[in-house]
């Protein structure tokens, strides 16, 4: 460690820019979600409900763009799977090579690209684009990261771009 | 609902410092869980009140990332209707939502104006408030058609710049 790398190890620092986690949505992109999401939200938005508003505006049924998170969580049990299934991976990588046991995503901003289809296959990877010197905030110090998530579909078109700004921290001692 | 009946906001209708119509929504445990579960989200601070009282160091469940996002999606295009499509939202939570709290959507155009492709985009300042303080602020950039007959979901590749 030294003064310039803000006390962040090697092992840290050679993550960043680099792309890891590639991985592809779990199931096909279906309408169910959809209804769940625009329900827990009262969005009466026409292109999610009305199929010939759908086919006239877009050519067919899509999903709201804010989803497109959605489809890489996974599922929180899966046959021969242990532990907690986790989104956002390298969220947690960092927390833990940290060892820093809480963490927030303080902000978010996404970039759009083609819509998201039922039926799509979906692929992700993530990109840890930077992080912060030691930081102290009302709920504990730590550090700040900022995590890419770049989309495509099964097309190889964009999809759309994810940041998110994450804080990993300790609470104060009691 | 007939195509003729759909609300289609166009840019000329639209002037920098517009203020779109507030929506208000009494938050309850339910608006919680129902939009962590919508959007596959399982970590427990969205519906395990000890946890998220004992390990976030906060009174209560509270609202997550994704279905934040969702709120706005839903605010900004139950102003534009269904021809309105997002191309950029950045948004930044400095503090939650919590049950018992009613939040207040609200928002403001900064600016209005066609790109170099000839699509229409529409800036937007917008916020979450509980009790008149502001709890997530958002920016987003919304698409809407230039006239009657523009359509922003034709639009890809060069041709889509959000």
């Amino acid at each position: 460690m030294d003064e310039a790398s803000n006390g962040i190890p090697a092992a840290v620092q050679a993550l960043i820019g680099v792309a890891q986690h590639a991985e592809e949505s779990s199931f096909p992109i279906e309408m169910a979600y959809v209804y769940n999401t625009c329900a827990a939200v009262q969005n009466g938005n026409p292109l999610y409900w009305d199929e010939a508003v759908a086919r006239e505006i877009t050519h067919g049924w899509i999903t709201p763009p804010t989803m497109m998170s959605v489809w890489f969580r996974p599922h929180y049990w899966v046959p021969g799977a242990s532990g907690e299934r986790l989104a956002l991976q390298l969220h947690f990588d960092l927390k833990r090579l940290f060892d820093l046991p809480e963490a927030i995503i303080a902000g978010n901003e996404t970039v759009f690209g083609v819509p998201v289809r039922p039926g799509d296959r979906l692929r992700a990877h993530q990109v840890l684009r930077s992080v912060s010197a030691v930081k102290t905030t009302r709920v504990g110090v730590g550090r700040f990261w900022v995590i890419d998530l770049e989309c495509q579909n099964q097309h190889g078109e964009f999809v759309g771009r994810d940041s998110y700004d994450c804080f990993g921290y300790r609470r104060p001692a009691a | 609902m007939s195509i003729g009946e759909l609300r289609i906001l166009t840019l000329e209708q639209v002037r920098e410092g517009d203020e779109l119509p507030p929506l208000a929504h009494q938050v309850t445990a339910t608006t919680v869980v129902l939009g962590a579960l919508a959007s596959r989200d399982w970590r427990p601070m969205h519906h395990d009140r000890e946890f998220a009282i004992s390990r976030n160091g906060v009174r209560d469940i509270f609202i997550n990332t994704p279905n934040n996002a969702a709120w706005f999606e839903r605010y900004v295009t139950d102003w534009t209707g269904p021809r309105g499509r997002l191309g950029r939202m950045k948004f930044r939570m400095g503090e939650p939502v919590f049950p018992g709290d009613e939040m207040i959507l609200s928002g403001r155009v900064t600016r209005a104006a066609a790109d170099d492709t000839g699509c229409g985009w529409v800036d937007l300042d917008l916020a979450v408030s509980v009790s008149g303080t502001v709890k997530t602020s958002c920016r987003a950039r919304v698409a809407i058609p230039c006239d009657g007959d523009d359509n922003p979901w034709e639009r890809k590749d060069e041709r889509w710049k959000p």
